[in-house]
Formats: C-alpha cells, sequence, structure tokens
C-alpha cells in the first residue's frame, strides 16, 4: 500500500520528465508540465494523510523512509513545485514573446522541471545516506543547464559557478559519506544496510564518535554549500539572479530546504554517537555567520533578484541555526520557518519575476511605481516583502519570534546579533522595495496576462500560519520535532 | 607482523595514486593531463580489482569493470575528442607558479594524514592509511581546480577529486553498497556531459575557454 503511493509519487514527476522530453517543444507542453506537478502534488498529500494516520513507515524493502519530518518537506516541495509550475506558464510564454527564449530551450526547461521534482522528492524520502547524494548531485545536474538558459556570459558564468562550486560541495558530503560508512559497516557489516538510516539511527550511540566528527564536518560543510550557508554561498545569489525566475524560485523555496534535511538527518546521528552538542554548535556557527554576512551585503545589492538570493541566505542561516540549537521549540520553529520561507520567497520570486518583465530591468535603480501599472503585481510584490520581513500577522513573524525567544533562553548570547542582523535586514530590504512599490512608474503592458494566484495563494497561506495554526498542523510540527530531537 | 601480499599491493597503488595526483599538479599540457587522468583510472581499477579478489565481494568486481570503462576508456576519450574540436592544447597559465603549488600540495598531504590519524589507528592494520591518501589526493584535486585557469583542466580536476573519493569508498571502506556506486558512476557520466555542453556554450560566448572571462558577476 505505502509502495504503491510512494511509487505513484515519484514515478509522475519521472514519467513527465520523460514524457516532455519527447513532446516538450509542442504548444501544450506548459498544460502537460502543470499536469504533472499537480499530479505529483496530489500523490503527496495522499501520501501525507497516509503517514499521519499511520506514523513512519519503510518501503520498498527498507529503501525509502518515510517519517513525519520528510512527509511534511514531501508536500511543500510538491505544492510549491506545482504552483510555480502555473506560474511558468504565462512566465516562460511572455520570454518567449520577448525573443529572449527558444521553443527548443523551453523544451529542456520543461522535461529538467519535472526531473529536478523527481531528484529532490528522491532525495527526501530514500533511507540511504548514499542515495541521498546521488540524489543531490543529480538535483543539481537537471538545474545547471536551467541557470545558464539565456545563455547570456553572465549566465554562463553563474552556471558555471554554480556548477564547479556545487561540484565541489557535494564531492566533501561524499567523503563524509563515505567515513560515515566507515563507522557504520563496523557495526551493521558489510554491504546494503550499512547506509540505511533507520539501522543507522537505532545503532547510533555506538558508532565511532571520532569518525561521525570528521564526517559530520565533511557532511556540513558538503551540504551547506547547498543550503547556501557562508563561506560557501557564492554561487547562490549569482544562480538565482541570472537563471529564469521559476528555477530562482524552486532553487530558494525547495533545493535549499532538501540539502538542509540532509544535514539534520546527519545531526541526529552525530548528536546520537557524540551525546555532545558538537554537531549543534558547528549548525549554530555557521547559521549566525549567514545570517550576518547576509543582511550586511543585503545594502550593496542593485539587481532585485541578487537581493531576495541574499535575504534566501539570511534565512536558510537562520534556520540552521534554530535546527543548531535543537530542543522541542527551536525545531518547531526551524520547521515552521522553512515551511512560510519557502511559500513567502516563491511568492516575492513570482511578483518579481512579473515585474521585471514589465519593466525590462532587474536593476532596482530602473523599477518604480509598479502600483500605478499593476495593482496586483505591485501589492504582491509589497504584501510578500513584509512578509518576509517578519511582520506581524504573517507566519514568519511567529518562527522568528519562537527562534528568537528560544535563543534568549538558552543562548542569551546570540540574541542581540540575531535581532541587529534582521534589523538591518529590515532596513535594506524595505529601504530598497519601498521606491519600487510606490513612486512614478515605468514600466509596460505584458502580452500575455500574469498569473498572480499562486502569489496570493502562497502569501494567504503564510498569513494564516501566522493568525491561526490549525491543531493538526501544529501537532504534525511537533511529531516531526519530536522525531529530531 | 606480516602484512599479506595484496595489502602490500593496495599500498603500493595507493602510493601511486598521490604520486599521480602530484604529477597532474605540475602538469602543464592538457594532453599529458587527460593521460595522467586516464592512468591514475587505471590504477584505480586494478586496486578496486585487488580488494574485490582478497575479500572477494563480487560487486566489487563490477565497480572495477565500470572504473575501467567509465574513466579509463569513456571518459579520456570523450575528453580527447572535445580538446580536438575545440583546439586547445596548452594550459600554460597557472595562477599560482608550480613549485609554490608543490609546496602546498605537500602541506595538504601532510594536514590530510593528520587529520586521518585517529581514523587510521581505528583501521585493523590493513587499511590503515589508506583514508588518509584519499584524503590527500582530494585535496591535491581541489588545489588544482582553484589553481587553474582553463576550464577543461577544472574539469579534470572536477574528475580526479571523484577518483579520489572512489579510492576512499572502494580501498578504506572496502566498497559501498552497489546501488550507490552505480549512482554515483551515472552521475559522474552525465556530469562530464553537461561539462561538454558548457565547453562548447563558454566558447560560442566568450571566444575563449579562459574562466578569467568568467569573473565579472559582482555584488555592485
Amino acid at each position: 500500500m505505502i509502495d504503491s503511493q510512494l511509487l505513484a509519487l515519484l514515478l509522475i514527476p519521472l514519467s513527465g520528465g520523460l514524457l516532455l522530453a519527447v513532446f516538450g517543444s509542442r504548444s501544450w507542453a506548459a498544460e502537460l508540465n502543470s499536469l504533472m506537478s499537480f499530479g505529483t502534488f496530489v500523490a503527496s498529500v495522499v501520501l501525507t494523510m497516509r503517514i499521519i494516520d499511520s506514523g513512519p513507515q519503510v518501503a520498498f524493502g527498507e529503501e525509502f523512509f518515510i517519517d513525519q519530518f520528510n512527509v511534511f518537506l514531501v508536500a511543500l516541495t510538491a505544492f510549491v513545485a506545482f504552483t510555480t509550475s502555473l506560474f511558468s506558464r504565462p512566465y516562460m510564454r511572455i520570454e518567449q514573446h520577448h525573443g529572449k527564449l527558444s521553443t527548443g530551450m523551453l523544451h529542456l526547461y520543461y522535461s529538467m522541471y519535472q526531473m529536478f521534482t523527481f531528484a529532490m522528492l528522491v532525495a527526501l524520502t530514500t533511507n540511504n545516506m548514499g542515495i541521498v547524494w546521488v540524489a543531490m548531485e543529480a538535483a543539481t545536474l537537471t538545474t545547471v543547464l536551467l541557470v545558464s538558459l539565456y545563455r547570456t556570459p553572465a549566465s554562463l558564468e553563474a552556471a558555471w559557478k554554480y556548477f564547479i562550486l556545487c561540484g565541489v560541495g557535494i564531492a566533501l558530503a561524499l567523503f563524509g559519506t563515505i567515513l560515515l560508512y566507515f563507522a557504520a559497516e563496523r557495526l551493521l557489516g558489510e554491504g546494503g544496510t550499512a547506509l540505511l538510516w533507520t539501522h543507522l539511527n537505532q545503532v547510533k550511540s555506538g558508532l565511532e564518535p571520532t569518525v561521525l566528527k570528521l564526517a559530520f564536518v565533511f557532511l556540513l560543510v558538503g551540504y551547506g554549500t547547498k543550503v547556501g550557508l557562508v563561506p560557501l554561498h557564492s554561487w547562490l545569489p549569482d544562480a538565482h539572479a541570472e537563471g529564469p525566475t521559476p528555477v530562482s524560485a524552486v532553487l530558494s523555496g525547495l533545493l535549499l530546504n532538501v540539502a538542509l534535511c540532509a544535514v539534520v538527518r546527519s545531526k541526529v546521528l552525530v548528536d546520537g554517537s557524540l551525546g555532545t552538542h558538537f554537531a549543534g554548535n558547528l549548525m549554530m556557527g555557521f547559521g549566525l555567520l549567514s545570517v550576518v554576512v547576509a543582511s550586511l551585503s543585503l545594502f550593496r545589492q542593485k539587481d532585485i533578484k541578487r537581493m531576495f538570493a541574499y535575504s534566501s541566505i539570511e534565512h536558510m542561516g537562520l534556520i540552521t541555526f534554530a535546527f543548531g540549537m535543537g530542543g522541542p521549540v527551536a525545531t518547531f520553529a526551524g520547521l515552521l520557518h522553512m515551511t512560510v520561507h519557502s511559500l513567502t520567497k516563491s511568492a516575492i520570486f513570482f511578483a518579481v519575476g512579473h515585474a521585471v518583465q514589465k519593466v525590462g530591468t532587474q536593476q532596482m535603480e530602473n523599477i518604480r511605481g509598479l502600483l500605478q501599472v499593476s495593482p496586483t503585481v505591485g501589492w504582491g510584490l509589497a504584501i510578500g516583502t513584509f512578509a518576509i520581513l517578519g511582520m506581524p500577522p504573517f507566519g514568519v513573524f511567529s518562527s522568528e519570534f519562537l527562534i528568537i525567544t528560544t535563543a534568549m533562553h538558552e543562548y542569551p548570547w546570540a540574541t542581540p546579533i540575531l535581532l541587529i542582523a534582521l534589523g538591518i535586514a529590515f532596513a535594506a530590504i524595505f529601504g530598497k522595495i519601498q521606491p519600487v512599490v510606490f513612486g512614478e512608474t515605468t514600466a509596460k503592458r505584458l502580452p500575455h496576462p500574469p498569473a498572480l494566484i499562486p502569489v496570493f495563494a502562497h502569501l494567504l497561506l503564510v498569513l494564516m500560519l501566522g493568525l491561526y495554526m490549525p491543531p493538526y498542523l501544529a501537532d504534525w510540527y511537533r511529531q516531526a520535532a519530536a522525531l529530531l530531537g | 607482523m606480516q602484512i599479506p601480499l595484496s595489502l602490500q599491493f593496495i599500498n603500493l597503488l595507493a602510493a601511486l595514486l598521490l604520486l599521480i595526483a602530484f604529477a597532474m599538479l605540475t602538469q602543464r599540457r592538457i594532453l599529458s593531463l587527460i593521460n595522467l587522468f586516464a592512468l591514475q583510472g587505471f590504477v584505480l581499477a586494478i586496486s578496486t580489482f585487488v580488494v574485490a579478489y582478497s575479500t572477494s565481494q563480487h560487486h566489487l568486481y563490477y565497480s572495477a569493470g565500470l572504473t575501467l570503462l567509465l574513466k579509463v576508456l569513456l571518459l579520456p576519450w570523450l575528453l580527447h575528442r572535445l580538446i580536438r574540436k575545440l583546439n586547445v592544447r596548452w594550459d600554460v597559465e597557472t595562477m599560482i607558479n608550480i613549485p609554490t603549488t608543490m609546496l602546498v600540495g605537500i602541506a595538504l598531504v601532510i594536514f590530510s594524514f593528520n587529520l586521518a590519524a585517529p581514523i587510521s589507528q581505528l583501521a585493523e592494520g590493513i587499511t590503515r592509511g589508506l583514508i588518509g591518501i584519499a584524503l590527500a589526493s582530494v585535496l591535491l584535486s581541489l588545489l588544482m581546480m582553484l589553481t587553474r585557469r582553463k576550464a577543461v583542466s577544472q574539469v579534470v580536476a572536477f574528475l580526479s577529486l571523484e577518483n579520489g573519493l572512489f579510492f576512499a569508498a572502494t580501498s578504506a571502506t572496502q566498497g559501498m553498497p552497489l546501488v550507490v556506486e552505480l549512482g554515483i558512476a551515472l552521475d559522474v557520466l552525465v556530469a562530464t556531459f553537461i561539462f561538454g555542453i558548457f565547453f562548447f556554450q563558454i566558447r560560442e560566448t566568450f571566444d575563449s575557454l579562459d574562466i578569467t572571462h568568467m569573473e565579472k558577476l559582482k555584488d555592485d
């Protein structure tokens, strides 16, 4: 039963990728893309209900493992992938109309979009730490040609940087995985089971601490490169700014979460083996550094997509910090922040995408008065910005509030650093977005009506999470937090 | 203590691997670099074969065969074809001069042996030192990636980094599960194809494969 539900979740995007590899240049490719993403979303909802009912499950002879923690990320991934496919339908048509993209490029885009979803879902659901690595690398490979889709010098440079930096990062993560296996095979014997997370989790207290310590450093640095943690973040702003906007939305909203999921899974093992707060301290350090460096970089940004990319680094740093602190409340806040950041940031990228199409530039000094041209795009961007800056009553406020209050209890020294960094980020982003939304306009009309339902759907959800969290959802988060310890 | 012959042989191959990593670090010509990469793959395949024979793990024979096919024949052939098409033969400029690079390389080897020392103590005599060597060759490849300017030599460095990791996986831990190895091999293959596509895109756009052209993206 669980096998078939999981099979549906993974097979729909895989077959979507293959179908679109064949039919990607037809006029209905965009609709097929959305349909496949919708199918994936439905499959994820079915799987989620199943897991909430019956608790953690293994599937396919233990090769896959689904618990409350990763099923929540599966649902989030499938949902944002679906709404992004809705957004990309008119967006990519407008790009084609503007002569920036050819049919062949769109063909590549649709096919790779589905394969990317597939790779992320495999990375989330697999039980094998080796397959996590393979799927993460596959996720990079599917998106690297999408970053250079426009074939401009800047986009090629961004894609090359993305490829090389993430390639090196992920290679270090593989070394970490090998060390993990080295420690595990002494307990679990050689062969298939020694990399299965569920088995590792059972024997974690017996894993050799010196090996695990070194393994975690490699895993954190490796997967941390993909999370966008400072100092290995330099691919992220380039890739987000130069790639097509739907790709920025899924990179920022989804890929970073999936990479963080791999880090958190490793942390559970290392904590069990060491019995100290070593892994948590490392994550808090990297997280705090990312928050500070990213918020200081925000002031210097002139490109609107680049600025929001730095804001992603800042938020991923905050989430890493929360998971690093550990404990039920901080982990709960980390999970909530993952959700609201994904929803808000992708909504912002949708709005920014259409705004940039109207004005024809990503330089913020040339984008003015969006409200006059299109109240919906303007309000979408304005509300999204308020939400991401942590204004009440949006969900980002709740999760940031929880993170900071926990930090006050547990690590008082970190609180002023976090508050100052968040304040700086607020001043930088608000100061730059205010004239973009209000003021005199320079924009023109678009040949296709923009897709704004995804923007407001996401923002509404974030608002709802801020005002009222349904008890079953809170329970779900609590269970996931309990699993992570 | 009498060390079995197979282990002495693996240790010898590990030393060869490290030596080749250093040779690659100093090599200026791209063609020789690719040949060295093929040689490194060959040493890797033999060491995997020896491990497979001495521990009688059958799936390691497949890994050895796969390594031979992929890293000794297919990838070097692809790279040779690529540089013939793109007409790049030389990689004259390195960012730092070669003696300095060598010194940094030696420091990296010492560093990785130190880092791996507590782990080596755990290994039951046989694989002692191998993790250190694997880590050293990974770091040497990283260094090569940092010091090269041409896109092709960066890619060879990337692939040789993968070789170091593969050595760690097969020799130091006596083989990862087959499904993981297959996945890794597939990723490496796809990555090489994408690199190939990239070369043509980069050449078309910049008229050169020198990556110093690609340092325009800054924060201002």
